[in-house]
């Protein structure tokens, strides 16, 4: 169980869940990057950045 | 088989392509370029192939630069990441292959871009050289828009913005096509429909399987080998004239295409990544 970063939800990560993966958290909404699985640990989400794209 | 895997945020397309991956049995290793220090003396690396998968077009340039130097092949290269990572660069080597896109001028100047724009008549686009998901796109219908938006650009942007790009307005009735190829194929396509003239799936265009005919497989294929080949996604008008290519990308995003046009594309890719490796 990780915490949301914002409002200190408590988020249960999918097994299938990445390092790296972008989250939402289900209560308020922000944006949050898993830092790690094991133990899972999340972090806000950068900002989009101008050159981001395909 | 060495495998590296050049990326940062894990999206939905590299998830798919890790499983991809995971279903042959081949290890991968992840490059994060975050994390990632390029020391540009050391040329030595232990890599059958790397995978692009950067969210960050700058990141991901100067470091296929750096691998490709060092003897690593990749997916995409350099080449076709520095061309289609500037819409300057792949309207150029579209025209340089004779392959149909719609009439572009650019300027570095207010003052010559408001001539080029009326040079084309309205309606056109202005888009940055350099930028992707429809961001910053500007449809431009008369001259009042055209002055507001180009003292804007001049004031609030950045160098960047003062590379005008304009492209003469194509009437899309609504839908364009994406193209996905892969090496000489054209594997699938979708048709991606919106009420707003930008179509983009990451703007909220829907996503609806598009039969490859053999109009779109020869014109995506010419596409794809203009910037270099390898596996790139290409966004195409239809037009009264036959098929035009409006842009072309690098480090395609599929999530929407693959139950929407049946074909496994993560697949398709890793497959042609195991191709390049061999060779």
């Amino acid at each position: 169980m990780a915490l949301c970063t914002e409002c200190e939800a408590e988020i249960e990560l999918d097994p299938s869940t990445e390092v790296g993966e972008i989250i939402q958290c289900p209560d308020c909404g922000l944006d949050l990057e898993v830092i790690s699985v094991e133990p899972p640990e999340l972090a806000p989400a950068p900002e989009e950045e101008e050159d981001w794209g395909e | 088989m060495k495998i590296g895997v050049l990326c940062s945020l894990i999206r939905k397309e590299e998830k798919l392509l890790f499983d991809a991956f995971r279903a042959r049995g081949l290890e991968f290793i992840r490059i994060d370029d975050r994390e990632l220090i390029l020391d540009l003396h050391q040329r030595r690396w232990d890599f059958d192939v790397i995978l692009e998968r950067c969210i960050n077009h700058s990141r991901a340039l100067h470091t296929l630069k750096y691998f490709n130097d060092c003897g690593i092949k990749t997916v995409n290269t350099y080449e076709v990441a520095s061309t289609c990572g500037d819409k300057l660069l792949t309207t150029l080597a579209l025209i340089r292959d004779r392959v149909p896109t719609p009439p572009v001028l650019v300027a570095h100047t207010p003052e010559s871009a408001l001539q080029a724009i009326e040079r084309l008549g309205y309606p056109v686009v202005l888009k940055p050289a350099v930028g992707s998901w429809g961001r910053l796109l500007s449809k431009i219908n008369d001259r009042d828009a055209a002055e507001a938006i180009l003292e804007h650009k001049e004031t609030l942007g950045s160098y960047h913005h003062s590379i005008f790009y304009i492209q003469k307005y194509v009437e899309k009735h609504g839908r364009d096509i994406r193209s996905f190829v892969v090496g000489d194929e054209t594997i699938c396509a979708i048709y991606r429909t919106s009420p707003h003239w930008i179509t983009n799936t990451a703007r909220g265009g829907v996503a609806t399987n598009c039969p490859v005919t053999s109009e779109v497989n020869e014109i995506s294929v010419r596409a794809a080998k203009a910037v270099g080949g390898g596996v790139v996604a290409i966004d195409l008008f239809e037009t009264t004239d036959g098929l035009m290519v409006n842009e072309v990308n690098y480090t395609m995003e599929f999530r929407n295409s693959i139950d929407t046009t049946g074909v496994n594309i993560p697949e398709k890719v890793v497959e042609y990544l195991i191709e390049v490796a061999k060779r």
